[in-house]
Parts: structure tokens; C-alpha cells; sequence
């Protein structure tokens, strides 16, 4: 076993180290220069300009700041921030608790609609049950989820009026950041009203991100299971006279689960992708909106360091999901 | 008694590849759906210029906002409604499927080429090309998608070309490790040694002895990634980084909608709901395919 947890854990570092070479030249091509981004139309003195061109290392040959950026990366320095002169680490700490929040909550409702849909399509195949959970499952897969968001927002906050339409908890509340996720910390506060308020907020956004993985998890928990349902174990169990809830629920659900965990982990890449668009158009102040204001604000150290504190992030939970994988799984660590 | 062996020879011959696909592909009504909803899409895509009332990009000042011919205050002029700065809807949904299916062409050539092609020189040569090659892909898969594709357009500049192309260079390695997978299995048979000891250069061995028994997951993954393409280029344009106004672009014309969503819901509607009946045909079809083509999934 530890030789496979070293052998799969050794494999991530080239790819750290690629992503870093990628996301630092791949940004360094975008046109425009920061500076005259950030002084917009007003115009700036030439020896202005170059003064604070040197300060900010943007004279040094590319190669110069690729490596300084690789020395401060390894001090644990991602750079400040172009626009708010805020270490970038500490932007991305302060955002990712809602980011956090969200996907969180949108992999638990994907995960708790999810996983008993694909059980009972599977273990009632051909009925009218299964043929509905398929089909919305499929459709689920297709949704442009953008447009998906708009169509609730239409649907629950413009006509029916239950759901806020942007923000995380509605001004009036004043929540202290202790944990940075709302809904513990407005439980925390005395106010009631708060944790509701919070609860109205998150609803929408993580049922839009649920979505797509909602679909998948159902999809797979339903090929696993009528895989495993087939399995000669299972008419042994059933052979035996024990219930068909234990032979589902026991038997069958633990181990049609392996490949639906791997599926899970694995929708972390789609979970950040899909924050980018439901960040977006609920105003959520997470690491997508800042992604992308990053980029309409052309802030290089932002966007350079959050795409690799991101990638980071799906590489060590694909690597988390690789190690629990194989722990639950024997094949797979003896396979090489 | 000669004719009567012939005859049974004839009724005993298993079907040919082509027949036996068509008879389990045809079998599953969603895969024929997809098929028949998608060549609906390209015929109206094709005629657009025939079909649509009016050119998608002309303005009638004077009907702002006009909704669907069946809601009170509809016209027949304008079917769909009209969006709020008088286009009709209608026109502008007819060219988009020209654009979408443009995408998903363009998107699935760039990207099956390259990445079949990097598949096929990791795969085949093996040692330092492939460890260099795969290891490029892992990276790129180690970023969402959506992620690597709003960079590559940061770097490039927003347009619909741009974001074409990005999309190509995200869904790329997909391509290359299906190819190099397929690849690997296929060098070790009798078939593949045979030709190189006849005496078949590289490229040939590659090209024409190897490739051709790739196809079947790579034409699975090339129908499945029309919906992708697709996705993500309306993805794209929706943040503003795509196709930009006017372009009849689906996912375009839903960003502009958005302040809509409380006074005029056709705007909104209607081409997401292009996005998906396009998306989901493909998906269908792609489904289809690889239930008919892989003998695995057979029963």
C-alpha cells in the first residue's frame, strides 16, 4: 500500500510543476499591459510608467520572472494583486470559503437526489421510474447550466418570490466571518433570521451547480448497481431468503459504490467549472467571479495564481480520490 | 439440392458489420431520435436564409419586446417575439443553429485531428514522446474545462474563433489518450506484427494499419464532443467571451437577456432551449453509437 500511495503521490508533482510553467506563460501572452489597464483613459507620464513597470518586474526578460515567480511560489508567495494590492493567497483564502459553501452543498444535493434515483431505476429496470430518472438525468447532463440558473431565477424568484436573486445573506444581517461559510456562521449569530436568510441565498445557486453531477451520479449508481445486481452473489443472498432491502441496501449498494465514489471525487474539476457561470450570475463572491473579474481587470497575479491554486486543488482531490480508490479497491493497488 | 444449400447459405450468412450497427443502432429510439432531431437542425441551419423572416441582425424599432405569436399581443410577423431592441427572435434562433453546428464542426475537426494525431505519436513511439505528450494532457485535464478555455480566450482576445479554438485545445487531450489507449492494445496483435514485418514504415503502420481499428470510441467521443463544443462555446459567449453582439450566437444572445428575465420571458426561453434540444440530440446519438458500436455493451 505505501508503495502505491508513494508512486501515485510522486506522479503529481511534474504536474504541479507543469501547471505552474503553464498558467505563468500562457498569462504572460495575453495583450494589453497591466499598467496602462489599471490607469485606463486618464493617461500616465512615461517615466511613470517605467518606474513602475521595474517595480513590478514587468521590465525583466521572461524568463527572469518566471523565475522569481517559482522562488516566491515555494515561499508561499503568490504576488499581490494588480488591482488591490492584496496578497493573492490571502484573496483566494478569504473567497474560497463560499466557494466552498456552495459546492459543498450543490455535491450533497447532487449526492442525496442522486444516489437512491440510480438505486431504485436499477433495481426497478424497464419501469416507468427508471425510463423518468433517465431521461432527466440525461437532460440534466445537456442543460446549459447559465441558462438553466435564469430559468429558477425566473421561475422561483421572479414569480413565485421565495428565492433572493444575487449575494450570500440578505444586508441587514450583520455576520461575523468566523468560519467564512455563511450558513455556519449565521447559525452562530443570535439572529434566526440570519441562518434563513443565508439557507434562501444558497438554495438556488447549489441546485443549478448540483445539476450536472446530479445527473451523472444517478447515471452511474444505476449502471453499478444493475451490474452488480446480476453478480452471483446476489442470488446466493436472495437464495438465502434475506430481504431484497438487505440485499439492495447491503450486498449490492456496497459494492456497486466503488465506481460511483471515483465518479464523484472526479465531478471536484466540474463542480470549480461550473462555479465560474453560477458565481457569475448570482452575484456569489467566490474564486469563479474572481476568476473571471481577474481577467476583464487583466490583474495577471490574480489570475496566474488562482488558476494554480485551482488546478492544485482538482489535482489533490483526484489524487485523494486515486488513494481512496485503491484502498478500497485491492486490484487496483496490486495491478502494477 | 444445389439451390436449396445456396438459398441456406444465404439465410445462415451473419449480417456484414454495416447491417448488424444499422439493426442494434435503429433498435434504440433515443439514438434515432438524436439522429432524426439533429438532421432537422441541419437542414433549418442550411436553409436558414430561406426559412428566417427576417435577417437576424435587422432592428424594427418600432416593436421592441414584441412577444410570441401566441401570447396576447403577438404578431405574425414576428413568431417568436421580438427581443428588446426589436430583432426577431425567430431569425436570430435559425442563424444560431447555422453558427452552433458550425462550432461543433469546427471544434470536433481541430481537436479529433490534433488529438488523434498526438495520441497515435505517444502511443506508437512510446519511451520520452509519450511520457511527454500524456503529461502535457494530465495538465490540462487537472484545469476545469471551462476554466482552461476563459484563459485561453483571456490570451487570445474574446471573439467566436478564438473561443472555437479554445474550446478545441480543452477537450483535445480527451482525443489523444482514447487514441493512445486504443493504440497501445492494438500494437501487440498478430495483425499489426504482420505488417511490420512485411515491411510498413511508420507512417504507414500508424495511418493504415493501426488507426483504422481505433474508430469506434474515437467516433463515439467526436459525436459526444458536438454537445460539448457546443456547451461550452454558449458558455462562453455568455460570459461575454465569446461570439460578440450581434452575432445570433445562443449562448450571446442569452447574456444580453439576462436583465430581461423579469419582463419578457421569450428572450430568455427560447435559446437556451435551442442549447438544449441541440446538446441533448447529440448526446443521444452519442449514446446510441457507442451501445451499437461496442461489442462489450452488447446483449
Amino acid at each position: 500500500m505505501l508503495r502505491f500511495v508513494v508512486s501515485r503521490a510522486a506522479m503529481v508533482i511534474p504536474t504541479f510543476l507543469g501547471v505552474t510553467f503553464l498558467s505563468f506563460f500562457l498569462i504572460r501572452l495575453v495583450p494589453g499591459d497591466p499598467i496602462e489597464v489599471r490607469v485606463g483613459e486618464r493617461g500616465i507620464a512615461p517615466e511613470r510608467l517605467a518606474l513602475l513597470r521595474h517595480e513590478m518586474g514587468l521590465d525583466q526578460p521572461l524568463w527572469h520572472q518566471f523565475y522569481a515567480y517559482i522562488v516566491q511560489i515555494l515561499h508561499g508567495n503568490l504576488g499581490l494583486s494588480i488591482v488591490t494590492q492584496t496578497p493573492v493567497l490571502h484573496e483566494f483564502a478569504t473567497l474560497f470559503p463560499a466557494t466552498l459553501e456552495l459546492s459543498v452543498c450543490a455535491i450533497l444535493i447532487a449526492i442525496v437526489l442522486g444516489l437512491p434515483a440510480g438505486v431504485i431505476a436499477a433495481v426497478r429496470r424497464g419501469s416507468l421510474f427508471d425510463h423518468s430518472v433517465m431521461g432527466v438525468s440525461l437532460a440534466g447532463y445537456s442543460m446549459p447550466i447559465f441558462w438553466w440558473a435564469l430559468l429558477l431565477i425566473l421561475l422561483f424568484s421572479v414569480n413565485l418570490g421565495w428565492t433572493p436573486v444575487s449575494g450570500r445573506i440578505d444586508a441587514i444581517y450583520d455576520v461575523d466571518p468566523v468560519t467564512g461559510l455563511m450558513l455556519i456562521d449565521s447559525l452562530w449569530s443570535d439572529d434566526p433570521g440570519a441562518f434563513r436568510s443565508a439557507v434562501r441565498h444558497l438554495i438556488l445557486p447549489a441546485l443549478v451547480l448540483g445539476t450536472i453531477p446530479l445527473a451523472v451520479i444517478a447515471r452511474m449508481t444505476r449502471s453499478a448497481m444493475l451490474e452488480v445486481l446480476g453478480e452471483d452473489y446476489i442470488r446466493t443472498a436472495r437464495a438465502k431468503g434475506l430481504s431484497s432491502f438487505r440485499v439492495v441496501g447491503l450486498h449490492a449498494l456496497r459494492n456497486a459504490l466503488i465506481p460511483v465514489v471515483t465518479v464523484i471525487g472526479l465531478q471536484v474539476g466540474t463542480l470549480l467549472g461550473g462555479a465560474i457561470l453560477t458565481e457569475t450570475i448570482f452575484s456569489w463572491p467566490g474564486i469563479g467571479k474572481w476568476l473571471i473579474e481577474s481577467i476583464n481587470r487583466r490583474d495577471y497575479p490574480v489570475l496566474q495564481g488562482g488558476v494554480l491554486l485551482v488546478a492544485t486543488l482538482v489535482m489533490l482531490v483526484n489524487l485523494a480520490v486515486d488513494l481512496l480508490y485503491g484502498a478500497l479497491n485491492p486490484r487496483i493497488r496490486h495491478g502494477r | 439440392m444445389a439451390e436449396i444449400s445456396e438459398h441456406d447459405a444465404k439465410v445462415n450468412a451473419p449480417p456484414g458489420p454495416l447491417a448488424s450497427f444499422w439493426h442494434s443502432f435503429i433498435e434504440n429510439k433515443g439514438a434515432l431520435g438524436g439522429l432524426i432531431v439533429i438532421t432537422a437542425i441541419f437542414v433549418v441551419a442550411i436553409l436558414a436564409d430561406i426559412l428566417a423572416p427576417h435577417s437576424p441582425i435587422e432592428q424594427f424599432r418600432d416593436f421592441r419586446l414584441v412577444p410570441p405569436v401566441w401570447v396576447d399581443g403577438g404578431l405574425w410577423r414576428f413568431p417568436l417575439g421580438t427581443d428588446d431592441i426589436g430583432r426577431d427572435i425567430l431569425s436570430r434562433l435559425l442563424y444560431g443553429a447555422r453558427l452552433s453546428l458550425a462550432i461543433g464542426v469546427i471544434v470536433v475537426t481541430v481537436s479529433l485531428s490534433v488529438g488523434v494525431l498526438l495520441g497515435l505519436i505517444a502511443g506508437f513511439f512510446g519511451g520520452m514522446i509519450d511520457i511527454a505528450v500524456m503529461r502535457l494532457m494530465d495538465i490540462m485535464l487537472s484545469l476545469p474545462s471551462l476554466l482552461l478555455a476563459i484563459v485561453v480566450v483571456a490570451i487570445l482576445g474574446p471573439g467566436l474563433v478564438n473561443a472555437m479554438l479554445a474550446v478545441s485545445v480543452v477537450v483535445l487531450p480527451h482525443y489523444a489518450r482514447l487514441t493512445r489507449a486504443a493504440v497501445l492494445t492494438e500494437l501487440g496483435k498478430d495483425y499489426v506484427v504482420a505488417s511490420r514485418v512485411a515491411g510498413a514504415g511508420s507512417l504507414r503502420l500508424m495511418f493504415d494499419t493501426i488507426l483504422p481499428n481505433c474508430m469506434a470510441p474515437l467516433i463515439v467521443q467526436a459525436t459526444l464532443g458536438f454537445s460539448t463544443a457546443i456547451l461550452d462555446a454558449a458558455a462562453l459567449g455568455f460570459l461575454g467571451l465569446g461570439a460578440q453582439p450581434p452575432t445570433p450566437e445562443w449562448g450571446t444572445m442569452l447574456a444580453s437577456a439576462r436583465e430581461f428575465v423579469q419582463s419578457a420571458w421569450w428572450v430568455v426561453t427560447l435559446p437556451g432551449l435551442s442549447i438544449l434540444v441541440t446538446v441533448l440530440a447529440f448526446n443521444l446519438l452519442g449514446d446510441g453509437l457507442r451501445d451499437a458500436l461496442d461489442p462489450k455493451l452488447k446483449r
